[in-house]
């Protein structure tokens, strides 16, 4: 066990935890955030991407300890209640099925149109590809992110 | 305008809300959380609510809170069926607050999603708990006002008397209506009144979902809960035979690893008992990942079981028996199964005039063989359940889909009565089926009661891939005997699965065909199978399409055409009498479907596959277009035509269509699950392949027939005859059949 000074969502938090805990673990746990979600494990599914300095990472394959000095963004620390343009998009569209996986797709989506604010369909879908949808919403979260590049 | 007997009333509710000691509705912190919108979004709560019946309550300011019945996982009933309740109360929707009913039968009914019922079941009783309330408010205002309650009109949350001049809001006379009597009997809208219903509103729960609040079962938290997890057997087939569990206790905040058995000796298992590993090691401690880094720790011997037969209560308390073989299964042997009884006659189901002698005099036969493999659901939310047992009180909340069904079990394994089982519905990561099978609970409240605390009961994806309650592995053979003017004169399918059949023997073409012959066999399995979205439809229908595809090329017809024209003859002069399809709805999806997708106008390179189905009492068509990109298949567009009668929520319902279609070109092209010795041998998304968004279809347009028939399923009419329109798109694509799914697999580049 071992204490970390994690900055999420602009708040400080202190946790003493194993230094591999991976931090959808410490999030979802710890800190009482449990909208960034358990997919796979592996980094295969997207469903618990959070932003780390800003960049799309998946959170259930980084250790705490590779990111105690970095700041960490989760779906709940987006924006002031919802209105970041992606959230707004993804409501204009009514994307979600389950919704399970749209936390993930959300910060991926807003870490792509960061980068890169107009997006063509080929950018949207490799920037996408790390994200599954069960439920099959992909050609909703593709017109959403088309929104928001709009809204920018 | 129609007069139904309410049979869901206040008195009901009062009498249960008595017994439950009063205001349960309001009680459950956890789900309040699950509101729909915040409260600053509604204007103001009010200070004071009023309960009209089991199914809504109105506020002092005119805000109206709806129980949503029926767990949800993705369907959108939570929206949908509180519009049921709005319609007939006339709400302003913007005043509306939805809340999850908890789960209590004896005051929502059957809370039950599965089979495409939801809004079909629901359409009756909903609308009547709305309407009876909307009368009670009129009774109310009648006696404030003294004017007959008949003059007495409302819109929009508001109760207008036209000659007197005088409204009031519905809060403002929720305080009178609560007091009176519920009426006998109330009047439902005429289809050409609806307001709500027919009109698209967002998802209530989108600003949840978008802004992650704690909506799922995995979500679930109360104070002093510990993390349980799971070591089941790594093959079907094998059973626990001991565990050393020295390491994995002493492994940092482990509380405790313990055996389970998730039934009692004596236990008459229901339909929905469905479990391959009904004794496993579970582990409990204080946080998920220290609990999975101690679940490694476990040393766990297994052993092979010996063949047996066990007992199924069924529908209707009928008793089956089953058998359940030894042995460590694999799919290479399972093909050669399937192969060997696929060749021998099977069990007739349906026979129609004399196939024999229509195929002894055919000019030309056409042949082909179709198979698909077992596929897990792979729901994103793994499997999961909150359990707190405290004495011979239970308290459930879980991702379920048929919550009743697993009440009788932890009754028994848990050996406390039904009635104090408390159980909240949360919201479902996905389920198609997968849900409907709840061992999860039973295991999550068997640790509980052993470990005395409150539990959550979580499967790394490795759990759920590998204790699926797959669908079935299916084959089947489909010959046609063509005379020789092309004509069809006789139809024969043989099909059959481990561990069961796919075969529907009265879905069309039967009916269309004087010569018609349904044979069926199975092959005993020790893989748990269950209900995956269109059970057994998933399969047919792409055979079934796709062979009609064939035969209508070798009869020279165009495959719409050929369809309409058999349509026509089961229509004019059916062929038996226990067709299970109206034949005029479904010829009405494929001319839609070809009139949407201008049907006929070929475009260079780009493939087109037809494709129609009835199942869940609804009619689906899609026409496919796919064009081939560097050897890939890209699904370029799909246009689909439905028939579900009125459509409640025409955007969500359009929602749920893009999702069927992209689940089934997914399943189409890369849906698999092996098994060697046992094994599953996908255990996550690195080797089970998902559709991504990438080679999701680029488009799809959906159109719905417009007729004022009571609304029927969603859900799952959609999906079946997705896999057809691929085969046969993909057959105008290279010139070769596609009969063996996945038909892509692990990235096959296509000739």
């Amino acid at each position: 066990m071992a204490a970390f000074n994690l900055n999420i969502n602009g708040k400080e938090h202190q946790v003493d935890v194993d230094a591999n805990t991976p931090i959808l673990w410490v999030l979802r746990d710890h800190v009482n955030l449990v909208g960034t979600k358990y997919g796979c494990g592996i980094g295969q599914c997207g469903a618990c991407t959070v932003h780390i300095d800003g960049v799309a990472m998946r959170s259930c394959s980084l250790p705490i300890s590779s990111v105690s000095d970095k700041k960490i963004t989760t779906i709940e620390g987006l924006s002031e209640n919802g209105t970041h343009p992606v959230q707004k998009a993804w409501l204009e569209h009514d994307v979600p099925q389950c919704g399970y996986c749209q936390a993930g797709q959300i910060m991926s989506a807003s870490a792509l149109l960061k980068d890169n604010p107009s997006p063509s369909d080929e950018d949207i879908d490799i920037a996408m590809n790390g994200n599954i949808c069960r439920c099959g919403t992909y050609t909703r979260i593709k017109a959403a992110i088309k929104t928001a590049a709009k809204m920018g | 305008m129609s007069i139904i007997k309410t049979s869901v009333g206040r008195r009901s509710f009062l009498k249960s809300s008595a017994m439950a000691g009063g205001g349960m509705m309001l009680g459950f912190s956890w789900l309040a959380s699950c509101q729909s919108k915040s409260e600053e979004e509604v204007l103001a709560m009010p200070k004071e609510w009023f309960d009209i019946n089991s199914y809504l309550k109105i506020g002092d300011n005119g805000v109206v809170t709806i129980f949503s019945p029926n767990p949800e996982f993705g369907q959108n009933v939570r929206t949908s069926m509180p519009m049921l309740v709005a319609e007939e109360l006339d709400l302003d929707w913007k005043k509306v607050l939805v809340e999850q009913a908890p789960y209590h039968p004896d005051k929502f009914g059957r809370q039950f999603t599965g089979g495409s019922r939801g809004i079909m079941s629901r359409w009756e009783p909903l609308r009547m708990a709305g309407a009876s309330a909307r009368h009670l408010l009129r009774q109310a205002a009648a006696q404030a006002w003294e004017v007959p309650m008949e003059e007495i009109t409302t819109e929009a949350g508001v109760l207008h008397h036209k000659e007197s001049g005088k409204s009031a809001g519905y809060g403002e006379m929720a305080s009178a209506a609560a007091t009176l009597p519920v009426p006998e009997e109330v009047a439902l809208k005429e289809v050409k009144d609806f307001k709500i219903i027919g009109t698209s509103h967002k998802n209530v729960d989108g600003k949840s979902i978008v802004t992650g609040k704690p909506m799922f079962g995995v979500d679930y938290h109360k104070e002093g809960m510990l993390i349980a997890m799971i070591e089941h057997p790594p093959a079907f087939g094998m059973t626990l035979k001991s565990v050393d569990d020295t390491e994995a206790k002493a492994m940092p905040g482990i509380k405790e690893v313990l055996t389970i058995k998730s039934y009692k000796d004596d236990f008459q298992k229901a339909g929905f008992d469905v479990n391959a590993f009904p004794e496993i090691v579970a582990i409990v401690g204080n946080s998920t990942w220290e609990v999975m880094q101690a679940k490694k720790k476990l040393k766990v011997e297994w052993i092979s079981f010996d063949s047996y037969t066990e007992t199924i209560k069924g529908w209707g308390g009928k008793v089956q028996t089953k058998k359940v073989p030894g042995g460590l299964e694999s799919t290479a042997s399972h093909k050669t199964q399937m192969e060997t009884l696929a060749a021998k006659p099977g069990k007739v189901v349906r026979k129609d005039g004399n196939p024999a002698a229509a195929f002894k005099k055919a000019a030309k036969v056409v042949e082909r063989t179709y198979s698909a493999p077992f596929l897990a659901h792979n729901c994103m939310e793994p499997m999961n359940s909150f359990a707190h047992v405290e004495g011979d009180k239970v308290h459930i909340a879980t991702p379920l889909q048929i919550p009743a069904l697993v009440v009788p079990t932890l009754a028994a394994s848990l050996g406390i009565p039904a009635e104090n089982i408390q159980m909240d519905m949360t919201r479902m990561g996905g389920g198609f089926g997968r849900r409907a099978y709840g061992h999860y609970v039973v295991e999550a409240a068997l640790i509980s009661q052993k470990v005395n605390a409150p539990v959550k009961l979580m499967y790394t994806r490795e759990d759920d891939m590998t204790q699926g309650i797959y669908r079935p592995t299916y084959q089947a053979t489909y010959r046609a005997a063509l005379d020789e003017n092309n004509n069809l004169i006789a139809l024969h399918v043989k099909a059959g699965g481990i561990p069961e059949s796919p075969l529907f023997a009265n879905r069309f073409p039967a009916g269309a065909l004087d010569n018609y012959l349904a044979e069926e066999w199975s092959i005993d399995s020790n893989i748990t199978i269950g209900a995956y979205r269109a059970p057994r439809s998933n399969f047919m229908a792409g055979a079934e399409q796709s062979f009609l595809d064939e035969v209508a090329e070798a009869s020279g017809k165009d495959p719409i055409q050929f369809r309409l024209d058999l349509l026509k003859r089961a229509q004019e002069n059916p062929v038996g009498e226990k067709n299970d399809y109206d034949a005029a709805r479904y010829a009405g999806v494929l001319e839609l479907v070809r009139d949407q997708a201008n049907w006929g106008q070929d475009r260079a390179n780009v493939h087109r596959g037809v494709s129609a189905y009835f199942c869940h009492n609804t009619y689906a068509a899609h026409v496919l277009d796919m064009t081939i990109e560097e050897g890939k298949p890209v699904v370029q567009k799909v246009t689909c035509a439905i028939d579900c009668g009125i459509v409640v929520n025409p955007d969500a319902a359009i929602n749920m269509a893009e999702g069927a279609i992209t689940d089934g070109v997914g399943n189409a092209f890369y849906g698999e699950m092996t098994f060697k010795d046992g094994v599953a041998e996908k255990q996550n998304f690195d080797k089970y392949r998902m559709i991504r968004m990438g080679e999701a279809p680029k488009e799809i347009d959906v159109h719905f027939v417009k007729n004022e028939i009571k609304p029927t399923g969603m859900g799952e009419p959609p999906f079946p005859p997705i896999f057809g329109a691929v085969a046969n798109a993909m057959y105008k694509a290279t010139g070769k059949r596609h009969s063996q799914q996945p038909f892509l697999g692990d990235d096959k580049v296509l000739g």
